[in-house]
């Protein structure tokens, strides 16, 4: 990541080795926030805006916690208390935020592509939380991140992704970086949840969840959301829960003794996962959430940290970067 | 000005009567007087030196967006017909989904007296097929052939009632006129942006099934049986449209097909390369490279019958945004001749075909006078160096969009003389662009 | 400096803590906290002539001072982030700072301002292998090693066997010309 982008757009455009040094970087974040003061001032006087076109509180508070202990500012700025709302486009908005001169712009709208789409016209960097169904790369990244925490390097070992894979940039983001990682990566779920071609970018694809999480070292459960209008893709969540949940039955006669679980949040419990699950031993959920703010952290500290901006030492131009 | 222009030592290539070789072309009065291979200069004529050029009839477009009347700031008549006459096209067939939508003779007779006025490409109206294009009601096909439209459209949108489609074909069958569709399933579509394949996947944007187009096309097929109305597909873009049409014309139904430039030459794969670029969002979105290399056998063996641009300006209120948000549609007036002559000489199809999709074959569709350059005929004439390099550089554009997925490449092939009714309209002098 | 000359001040370093430790009653309550990269080994040393001296060896913790620097703004890059460790508790302790080289002061600094952060040590003193002047922050060590002078552009650099080299030594390079 040093030296070669501006940008976290998409962790399709990141290396296995710029991978890894997030994560590296990572584990001293995690070491700062054990600390009696939770504070370093790398990043005093460095100015970190919050631009979320979509709700998002978890999301939003790491970000602005990673922020703040690394010693910037940190500014909240949501959709529906902005000009969107009056009609202003996505680059006007963004151009708008940037004459007042923040270091890093963390985007989080329902538009695949539309970080980058700011990228471009922007000066300063640009942090992608989570772009339509396109990426959330700091939601990757922390995973991996906790997956290596508890079971050492991912090269060889195999996670499962459950859930509606079709609609989830979680799943895309974690498929990129844990393909890189050298890790197998299954994916399961109904068929219509399953998106197009999606073998081609190295998963191999269950419908039956038995099958899927034999053998696997870890899986990631997404939530389920029932749409019952427009197109829907389920007849239900009660039939979902059946086949494709994980309760403590399924998990204590399938899953292998060491095999973690996590969940990017909010769950819904008793859907795609049983209360005594999401709560149990193999949970890694609470970790993820600490282990995001580490993260987040390091992206912040890698992007904001030294001289930015004006082609300066860090990135090969703002192109670098930009998500494909 | 001379009213005889003499075109002397070009590469004539005439489909319509099945000329390929180097020929002197002589218009006088607005006609063609003679195509051979041996004339006297005549007095007064203007000699025009076509020696390494290519001269055709001039092309046929059977489907571009002019946007007037209504939204003047993307293009109008006049700035549409010079982009034309700039790409080589002497005739084009003005789509009806402006604003309003033109389902009467009042808006038919706007455009026709704003081609009149710019004296540029001859611009032929396409009606609506319902009123305002809701897909409720028919339009008044005897009033809009009456006014001067030459075939009818909903374009932008598809028939969606089987039953108002039916009624269309059947009522149009009175005044005999073809029924050009925008053929999609908006059920299937949803809310997808680009052609569902690992690319949407790997981008994370909605995708559209190839399958959208074809369920429609093999309606509308079924109903051209149980009706007997003439149809013609716009902007086919999949296998199983192409595959369709191939056999329903072996059964000796009354279809023919149109496919543009882009389908031919891009994919779903360059959404992606680009970077979510906006240049490479219209609908049908761009396809997989089977879908692109079923469309190129179907033109090389006649399935698909023309090649129409479907020229779609936009400015950057509509483009500049992210790629859900963005309009659909690329301009293609003034690229379409390099981007094909390109795809000939990769052996996609034949540089004949080329120029017959381009003239005779659109013509003949729609029943238009030109695409030929028989003796007698309207003098409409391109003149076309197929070896001058450029690079496309849409700020230089005639039309007043800049929406071009070829931004920035460099490109062989363009028009530098175009002549309409024995007048020229547009010429190019010196060298490259 | 060979390798028998940084025995012998490392031996004297040792010596000297450990008296002055003694005098001042804190020979229960030191800690060693070694600077990275350079203060690392010499902190291990430490600890062992201290154990030694004293007959118990003091806890000793690694400091990174990257996310205190004070010179990011400059530096174009963001430096590397290295582990720090400090398993003990700081407050009431009395806490030898180790690095190899002492040169302007601007990385001790850094480490004051973490250490602190930590917790609220009883005292700080600052032990080098190696004062080279040069300061410019008011910061001086209360043990030195060796004492060198070296011209403001030269780059002293304090290899130890446990980096690997076969031997210790001190070298003194002059800056290549830019």
């Amino acid at each position: 990541m040093i030296g070669r982008h501006k940008h976290c757009l998409a962790l399709a455009d990141f290396s296995k080795e710029e991978i890894l040094e997030v994560l590296d970087l990572a584990v001293s974040m995690k070491e700062v926030l054990r600390r009696p003061i939770k504070k370093v001032p790398s990043l005093r006087g460095k100015t970190v805006v919050n631009l979320f076109f979509e709700a998002s509180t978890r999301t939003r508070s790491s970000f602005e916690i990673a922020a703040k202990v690394l010693s910037a500012d940190a500014l909240n700025w949501t959709a529906s208390s902005s000009s969107v709302t009056k009609g202003e486009t996505l680059v006007d908005t963004a151009k708008n935020l940037e004459a007042m001169r923040p270091d890093v712009l963390v985007i989080r709208h329902s538009a695949g592509g539309a970080p980058g789409l700011v990228a471009e016209h922007v000066a300063c960097a640009v942090v992608s939380a989570g772009d339509g169904a396109h990426e959330h790369p700091s939601q990757g990244l922390l995973d991996c991140f906790t997956l290596r925490e508890r079971l050492g390097s991912l090269a060889g070992k195999t996670v499962t992704i459950v859930g509606d894979v079709s609609h989830s940039r979680v799943a895309r983001s974690d498929l990129f970086a844990l393909t890189k990682l050298g890790a197998r990566v299954r994916l399961c779920g109904p068929p219509t949840m399953i998106p197009a071609g999606i073998e081609t970018l190295g998963a191999t694809v269950h419908h039956r969840l038995k099958d899927a999480v034999e053998g696997a070292d870890a899986l990631v459960m997404l939530r389920i959301q029932h749409e019952r209008i427009g197109d829907p893709l389920i007849p239900g969540t009660r039939e979902y829960s059946k086949v494709w949940g994980l309760n403590a039955k399924k998990a204590a006669d399938w899953l292998l003794p060491h095999c973690v679980i996590l969940h990017p949040g909010p769950i819904n419990r008793g859907v795609e996962l049983a209360p005594e699950v999401a709560d149990g031993p193999r949970s890694v959920i609470l970790d993820q959430v600490e282990n995001g703010v580490a993260v987040r952290m390091a992206i912040l500290y890698l992007l904001a940290g030294g001289v930015h901006g004006a082609g300066a030492g860090v990135g090969a131009g703002g192109e670098a970067g930009r998500a494909q | 000005m001379s009213d005889i222009l003499f075109i002397e030592g070009g590469r004539v290539i005439d489909p319509a009567s099945g000329t390929d070789g180097v020929r002197t072309v002589v218009i006088r009065d607005g006609r063609i007087a003679e195509v051979a291979e041996r004339v006297e200069r005549p007095r007064d004529a203007r000699a025009v030196d076509a020696r390494g050029r290519w001269v055709t009839p001039g092309f046929v477009d059977l489907h571009v967006h002019l946007r007037e009347p209504g939204q003047e700031y993307k293009e109008t008549v006049e700035t549409g017909a010079r982009a034309a006459v700039a790409g080589g096209f002497t005739s084009v067939c003005a789509m009806p989904n402006t604003r309003p939508v033109n389902d009467n003779a009042s808006v038919t007779e706007l455009v026709l007296a704003r081609a009149a006025a710019a004296g540029l490409a001859r611009v032929y109206p396409v009606g609506a097929i319902s009123k305002g294009s809701e897909g409720q009601e028919l339009a008044e096909y005897g009033e809009l052939a009456a006014a001067g439209c030459v075939a009818l459209s909903d374009d932008g949108r598809p028939v969606a009632s089987s039953a108002l489609m039916r009624r269309a074909l059947e009522y149009a069958r009175a005044f005999d006129l073809p029924l050009t569709v925008h053929e999609e399933d908006l059920g299937l579509v949803g809310k997808g942006v680009m052609h569902e394949g690992a690319a949407s996947t790997r981008l994370g944007l909605k995708g559209i099934p190839a399958a959208a187009e074809e369920v429609m096309v093999l309606r509308d097929l079924a109903l051209v049986e149980l009706t007997g109305g003439r149809l013609h597909v716009a902007h086919v873009s999949t296998r199983g449209a192409v595959r369709a049409v191939r056999e329903a014309k072996r059964r000796g139904l009354a279809v023919t097909a149109e496919v543009t430039p882009h389908h031919l030459a891009l994919r779903d794969e360059d959404v992606a390369a680009s970077g979510y670029s906006t240049d490479f969002k219209m609908n049908p979105p761009l396809r997989s490279a089977e879908d692109v290399a079923a469309c190129r056998e179907g033109l090389a063996d006649g399935t698909l019958d023309a090649i129409a641009t479907d020229h779609a300006p936009h400015s950057a209120v509509e483009k500049d945004l992210e790629f859900d948000a963005a309009a659909n549609g690329i301009v293609g007036l003034e690229t379409a001749f390099a981007v094909c002559l390109a795809l000939a000489r990769a052996g996609a199809f034949g540089e004949r075909r080329l120029v017959e999709a381009l003239t005779s074959g659109p013509a003949r569709i729609f029943g238009l006078p030109g695409g030929t350059l028989a003796r007698g005929a309207d003098a409409d004439v391109a003149v076309l160096d197929p070896a001058a390099e450029w690079t496309v550089d849409p700020a230089r554009f005639r039309s007043k969009s800049r929406n071009s997925p070829w931004k920035g490449r460099r490109m062989a092939g363009r028009c530098v003389m175009t002549v309409v009714g024995g007048r020229v309209v547009h010429e190019e002098v010196g060298g490259e662009r | 400096m060979n390798a028998q000359e940084i025995d012998r001040a490392v031996k004297r370093l040792g010596r000297e803590l450990a008296e002055r430790a003694r005098e001042s009653g804190v020979a229960r309550d030191l800690a060693i906290v070694g600077i990275r990269r350079g203060g690392v080994f010499l902190a291990g040393r430490l600890r062992a002539e201290l154990g030694a001296a004293l007959g118990a060896e003091p806890p000793v913790g690694t400091l990174d001072i990257a996310l205190y620097r004070d010179d990011l703004a400059e530096k174009g890059v963001a430096p590397v982030v290295g582990p720090t460790e400090i398993t003990f508790p700081v407050s009431g302790k009395t806490v030898v700072l180790v690095d190899d080289v002492l040169y302007t002061g601007r990385t001790v600094r850094a480490a004051l301002d973490e250490l602190v952060d930590f917790g609220r040590p009883r005292r700080v003193w600052l032990a080098v292998l190696v004062d080279r002047g040069g300061r410019e922050l008011p910061i001086a060590a209360d043990f030195a090693g060796a004492r060198l002078e070296v011209a403001e552009g030269d780059d002293v650099q304090v290899r130890l066997r446990e980096s690997g080299v076969p031997e210790d030594r001190v070298v003194v390079k002059p800056r290549r010309a830019p």
